[in-house]
């Protein structure tokens, strides 16, 4: 899969992005990191261009209930609706269901083991080689939990 | 998933009208060996290569910025190696292009090689075309200029800069790989830091020893900015029928070869002969070159 990194917004942490690209290279993707303070729009524009199939999102500061919204409205209106979001980083339990609403099919916190994120890569892309909906812009009750 | 020929008109004519996500799918179907019609543009092509690390990305983030600010549209290819042990691959040139990788006048597209980099060259000179096709006026083309695999591809360009890094030597590996020869323009890169002056003297050195070698040593600090302007004032004046254009021609019709002859119909049958020794190599090329069959046809 080719598979977008990105970190949106002013947010400067950027360990756990970096673990989770390299575990996911090592899963045998292909993963394009976009580097720090992206906006919205630049991080659609770069899925676009990579033409991506997944593309997560690593958010650590707190802004993450605005921008991810921005984020999956940008991929919908661009014809990217078939692109698998998830996200990771700190995001409080009452802040996600709003997330899972928007199309983002997981998220994970502090502690993750990257196994996890593995396991739940494979599951969407079985899901999407089904023909199930699973792009962010897809409607389907569907989350990892 | 072979997309139907009707579905690549419609990409190219929706590319070439300028939408984005129809060029973006058109190169994916490219790096997947989709056959594309032939284009009629001259794709303006400069290559950027040189050892691991010398800046090569942070640099062309600089020409961007240049080129963008003159008006013209820039579009990056740049290829990084794949693990030989996951098939993984992480590609971080975008990280150091800066905020110059992003908008609606850049394009950068990255491309893992794969096992096998020479693999990969055919597309190069496709996707190129397209580009161009679409209105790209400057395309860059990044790979690190490893090994003998590496000049196949950027072979596809027009132009090539190679760069190295201060204290690396790695120039030397580069001339034994053949880079020094098929490169146009050379430029030693981090002039802010000791022994860059040092690493040039020592390249213009060796080119003094060819006769008629006139190429020469640009020193740049794509991070502090200094000696850009004169490096893209040799990148615009660059004469295109050197002595490395016959190099580059070799390499394409090389590569191109090489993809003839793998893509060919009956190459398992063949190699099962040769290994069970009843037919021999000149037999299995005099064979395929009588049989070879050709995209356009
Ligand atoms: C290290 C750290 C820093 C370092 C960052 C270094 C760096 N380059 O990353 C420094 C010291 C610079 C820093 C600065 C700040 N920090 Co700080 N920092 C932390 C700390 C202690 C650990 C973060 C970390 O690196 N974890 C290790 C990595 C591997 O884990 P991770 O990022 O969580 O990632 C895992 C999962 O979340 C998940 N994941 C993450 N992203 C993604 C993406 C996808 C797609 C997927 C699938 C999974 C995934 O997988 C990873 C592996 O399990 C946290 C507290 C904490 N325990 O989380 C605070 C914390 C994040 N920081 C915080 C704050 C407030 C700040 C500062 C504003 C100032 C301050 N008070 O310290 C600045 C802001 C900097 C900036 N410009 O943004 C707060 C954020 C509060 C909030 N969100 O409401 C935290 C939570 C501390 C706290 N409890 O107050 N920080
Ligand atoms: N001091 C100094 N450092 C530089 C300069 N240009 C690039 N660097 C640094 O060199 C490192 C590598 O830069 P890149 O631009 O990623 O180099 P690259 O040649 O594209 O690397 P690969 O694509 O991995 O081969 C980064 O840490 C840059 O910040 C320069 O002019 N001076
Ligand atoms: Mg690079």
């Amino acid at each position: 899969m080719r598979i977008v990194m990105s970190k949106p917004g002013l947010d400067g942490h950027d360990r756990g992005a970096k673990v989770v690209a390299r575990a996911l290279r090592d899963g045998g993707h292909d993963v394009i990191y976009t580097g720090l303070r992206k906006t919205p729009t630049e991080i659609v524009g770069i899925v676009n261009d990579e033409d991506a199939e997944v593309l997560g999102i690593s958010t650590l500061s707190g802004a993450h209930g605005s921008l991810i919204p921005k984020i999956c409205d940008g991929l919908k209106n661009s014809g990217l609706g078939g692109v698998i979001v998830f996200a990771g980083g700190i995001i409080p339990n009452r802040d996600r269901k709003k997330l899972f609403d928007c199309g983002i099919r997981a998220v994970f916190g502090p502690g993750t083991p990257t196994s996890e994120v593995l396991e739940f890569l494979q599951e969407a892309i079985t899901r999407k080689k089904n023909n199930d909906p699973v792009g962010v812009g897809e409607d389907t009750g569907w989350h990892w939990s | 998933m072979a997309l139907e020929l009707t579905k690549i008109q419609d990409l190219m004519d929706a590319a070439k009208s300028g939408d984005r996500r129809s060029l973006s799918q058109l190169l994916t179907a490219i790096q997947s060996g989709e056959k594309i019609p032939e284009t009629t543009s001259d794709p303006w092509t400069l290559g950027v290569t040189g050892p691991p690390g010398v800046g090569k990305s942070t640099l062309i983030g600089k020409l961007v910025e240049r080129w963008k600010s003159s008006g013209e549209r820039v579009a990056i290819l740049a290829i990084d190696p794949s693990s030989p042990i996951t098939g993984g691959s992480l590609l971080a040139d975008r990280i150091r292009m800066g905020g110059h990788a992003s908008g609606k006048d850049v394009f950068l597209r990255s491309i893992p090689s794969g096992k096998d980099v020479a693999g990969i060259s055919p597309f190069i000179g496709e996707m190129c075309s397209i580009l161009s096709e679409c209105g790209w006026s400057r395309i860059i083309i990044e790979t690190v200029g490893a090994g003998q695999s590496e000049i196949s591809i950027i072979a596809f360009a027009d132009r090539i800069l190679l760069i190295d890094g201060p204290d690396r030597g790695d120039i030397i590996q580069a001339e034994k790989a053949g880079l020094m020869e098929i490169s146009d323009i050379i430029a030693v890169n981090k002039s802010d830091l000791p022994g860059a002056e040092a690493a040039a003297r020592e390249i213009a050195l060796s080119l003094s020893l060819v006769e008629g070698d006139e190429r020469k040593v640009h020193l740049v600090s794509a991070i502090e900015g200094h000696g850009i302007d004169e490096l893209i004032q040799e990148i615009e004046s660059c004469n295109l029928n050197s002595g490395s254009k016959i190099l580059r021609m070799k390499q394409r019709l090389l590569s191109s070869w090489n993809s003839l002859l793998t893509e060919h119909h009956e190459i398992d049958t063949l190699l099962d002969e040769l290994c069970d020794g009843s037919i021999t190599v000149s037999d299995a090329i005099r064979h395929m070159a009588i049989t070879l069959e050709f995209g356009d046809e």
